[in-house]
């Protein structure tokens, strides 16, 4: 059986869901198993068109530093998040929404992305995938 | 058998890994892929994949910077 490794993402600062993808592809690519679980503001890039609309956790200075960041990683050749969603997909990762931030945002299935999103589940579903897990993070 | 060629010159992580991954996913048993990159921690990072999924890594051969990797799926 493949290993498996689990990844919530908690945040929704451009930053953090890049190295959470960049940690989910790399699993993928060595042949693990992986489940990302969306909750709170990590949800908040689930929502159609907002991927990468999303500011640094830190030095973003009203969009500025977000700005030089993005161009640095365009030059650098980086794939763009929705690149890195694209291939996670294509590569069998499973995105999970969290259905009870859904409830307390207000958000329902028709503002997510719900081409992409496996499965709309609870705690529940994250720690019994958690217990099966060789890699768990939260970010 | 099948002969697969990906190319990730001037491609950075996590990107080679990835393409080789979607590659070998493609694949039938038996077939060789031929990954060729310049970016040198997937150099080391590719065999180490190969590895995990019990693949054959048939040579590594590196002129001016462009690395060859070759994988028995």
């Amino acid at each position: 059986m493949s290993k498996k490794a689990t990844i919530i993402v908690h945040s929704g600062d451009l930053d953090k869901v890049m190295s959470a993808f960049i940690i989910g592809l790399g699993a993928l690519s060595m042949g693990m198993d992986v489940f990302m679980y969306f909750t709170f503001w990590g949800l908040e890039r689930l929502k159609k068109g907002k991927l990468d609309k999303a500011p640094l956790s830190r030095m973003n200075m009203f969009g500025l530093g977000r700005w030089m960041i993005s161009r640095k990683m365009k030059k650098a050749g980086v794939a763009s998040l929705d690149k890195m969603l694209e291939d996670f997909v294509e590569l069998g990762g499973k995105i999970l929404a969290c259905d009870m931030t859904m409830e307390i945002m207000g958000v329902n299935k028709e503002n997510l992305r719900d081409d992409v999103i496996s499965d709309y589940c609870g705690v529940g579903t994250y720690i019994k995938e958690a217990m099966e897990s060789d890699l768990t993070l939260f970010i | 058998m099948a002969e697969i060629k990906v190319d990730c010159i001037n491609e950075t992580c996590p990107v080679p890994l990835v393409e080789t991954r979607k590659a070998i996913r493609k694949a039938s048993p038996g077939d060789v892929l031929e990954i060729r990159g310049t970016h040198p921690a997937s150099r080391k990072e590719i065999p180490m994949a190969v590895e995990s999924m019990g693949l054959d890594l048939l040579g590594i051969e590196e002129e001016d910077g462009v690395w060859l990797i070759r994988i028995r799926k």
